[in-house]
């Protein structure tokens, strides 16, 4: 089954094409450009140049993998909605991943923590067992609110010191994404993880403009 | 025949046309599917733009279902794609710019990035043909207030003024706030305007004096009259005269757009006259603009109101435009330009 797995929840823009066979993912071709700026620009591209790269077509494709983020929202909104429109016009499946998974997913073995940029001083964040089994919501807070105790290493953005050794891939990559999903399952919805309300307030009383 | 697919979200409607551009150069719409997000934004007095953005992802790809379902095509029927890439809200752009590339791409067919404003010219094009070259475009919305010359809409706009602060359609909306009418301003202002006397308040008509800048717009001045005067009247006790208020109002911004409009057609010798945006559905901007380019002998165009607001249906037809002319697409390179000048009609 080929799988094209696509992630804009960091400033990475990931688009790779992977070949799944008796559940073992592997990874033809991928493109990545980390620039948390060029994600509407370079996406689409990177899908073309690593299937082109891969020596396949779109349409060989099976299914589309995407990662919902938590992220910034208007990048992450970047490769969902290609995602959705890439499904929709090869009339193939998209499935979503929370992006943070797909990073614990290329770390199995140990209890992780795994974060994220959220920007405004914050991180999102996830922790997960050493079966790689999600141990909490997705979230986002400040460092210091991060619990810690029960694991003992750090994947993830490399931005913030934890006080504990960091392991693993920065940003999603295709495998993980792919290993993160389950294909066999009805696709869910595509839902981004944003965790934040929109920064929008309600108008208060009217301003007077005459003076006094 | 060629199938143009166009897509809009640059504030709060995704929208997705369909046209069909014939071997005569005619362009037939197929299809026009908006689903508009104005409804989240109500009580918050205007669009918030992560909203806006949020409601882009959700619609995009059923609304675009709903296009074809409704012309009865499929999406290998597309022969190419038409997007805003601006002038908008960056991230709602980026919403729409994102999906038509990876449709051009999957469909193998050429990606225009196209402006937005030229957009709103070209829809008029969907309900009355091929414009004469020149044309003058009045633009206003709630987002721009513009006069355009428009020689040929795949490559010769050219901006003659523009609002200097405020969009025609913003002032309807902080007024309609002022005087107690919900949000967006410019419906229930007609309809209260419609029993009101438009003579009884004496309000400001902006860059109008004779040193003026004599194609620009201003409704600031305008805005912050109509608040000053209603607080005067509340702090006397007085009730407030929401018809006339509304009237008067009205009748102060269709006087400023049209009196210029008209003058800048006569002054540049043009004759033939398109009004479109949101605001274009204003009845007593359409009356007064009948009769004063009647007057002036000058011919104009009002798309239905149907196309006049945001869609995808203008961008198809601009799509259209470009492809009959034979202009070069775009690189799947595109990306959102929130301050697309009015001149780049395609990227
Ligand atoms: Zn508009």
């Amino acid at each position: 089954m080929l799988v094209l797995a696509v992630d804009t929840a960091t400033p990475a823009v990931t688009a790779g094409v992977v070949e799944l066979s008796g559940g073992t993912p592997t990874l033809l071709a991928v493109r990545v450009t980390v620039d948390a700026r060029a994600h509407g620009e370079l996406l689409t591209p990177h899908v073309r140049d690593a299937l082109a790269a891969a020596g396949r077509a779109l349409s060989d494709v099976d299914a589309v993998v995407c990662g919902v983020g938590p992220g910034p929202f208007t990048g992450l909104r970047a490769g969902m909605v290609t995602a959705a429109a890439l499904g929709h016009a090869l009339d193939r499946p998209v499935f979503p991943v929370c992006s943070l998974d797909a990073i614990a997913a290329a770390v199995p073995g140990e209890p992780l923590l795994v974060v994220t940029d959220a920007r405004r001083k914050e991180l999102y964040w996830a922790t997960y067992d050493a079966d790689g089994r999600r141990t909490s919501e997705p979230s986002v807070s400040v460092p210091t609110a991060i619990p810690l105790d029960r694991v003992n290493r750090v994947a993830g953005a490399r931005i913030v010191d934890l006080g504990l050794p960091f392991t693993g891939p920065e940003h999603p990559g295709p495998v993980g994404l792919v290993a993160a999903a389950d294909l066999t399952a009805e696709p869910g919805p595509l839902t981004p993880l944003y965790l934040r309300r929109p920064d929008a307030v309600e108008p208060g009383a009217r301003k007077r403009v005459s003076p006094g | 025949m060629t199938i143009i697919l166009g897509i809009e979200s640059s504030c709060d409607e995704t929208g997705v046309g369909l046209t069909r551009l014939n071997a005569d150069g005619s362009i037939e719409l197929l299809a026009d599917e908006v689903a508009s997000s104005v409804e989240l934004h109500a009580r918050f007095g205007g669009v918030v733009p992560e909203v806006a953005s949020r409601a882009h992802l959700e619609a995009m790809v059923p609304t675009m279902r709903r296009a074809f379902e409704v012309s009865g095509l499929s999406l290998s029927d597309v022969d190419a794609v038409a997007v805003t890439c601006g002038p908008g809200l960056a991230g709602a752009l980026l919403v729409g710019v994102s999906a038509a590339k990876a449709y051009a791409l999957t469909l193998d067919v050429p990606l225009y990035g196209v402006n937005h404003l030229a957009g709103h010219v070209a829809a008029d094009t969907l309900d009355h043909g091929g414009l004469p070259a020149p044309t003058l475009a009045l633009l206003v919305s709630g987002g721009h207030s513009q006069l355009l010359r428009v020689d040929n809409l795949a490559d010769g706009i050219t901006e003659i003024g523009s609002t200097i602060d405020d969009a025609a359609g913003e002032a309807y909306d902080k007024v309609a706030r002022v005087i107690g009418l919900p949000y967006p301003g410019g419906p229930p202002i007609d309809k209260a305007a419609q029993r009101g006397n438009p003579c009884a308040i004496a309000f400001p008509r902006g860059l109008t004096g004779p040193r003026d800048a004599k194609y620009d717009f201003s409704f600031s001045g305008l805005k912050t009259a109509v608040a000053r005067w209603v607080e005067t009247r509340e702090r006397d006790g007085a009730d407030v005269p929401v018809d006339d208020v509304a009237a008067s109002f009205q009748e102060a911004v269709a006087d400023v757009l049209t009196a210029k409009a008209v003058r800048a057609a006569v002054d540049l010798g043009i004759g033939t006259m398109v009004i479109s945006g949101g605001v274009a559905a204003n009845s007593r901007l359409k009356a007064l603009a009948a009769e004063r380019c009647a007057a002036a002998g000058i011919a104009l165009r009002v798309p239905r109101p149907r196309l006049c607001t945001d869609n995808g249906a203008m961008i198809s037809a601009l799509g259209a435009h470009l492809v009959a002319a034979g202009v070069k697409p775009s690189s799947l390179d595109l990306s959102a330009n929130p301050a697309l000048p009015v001149a780049t009609i395609s990227v």
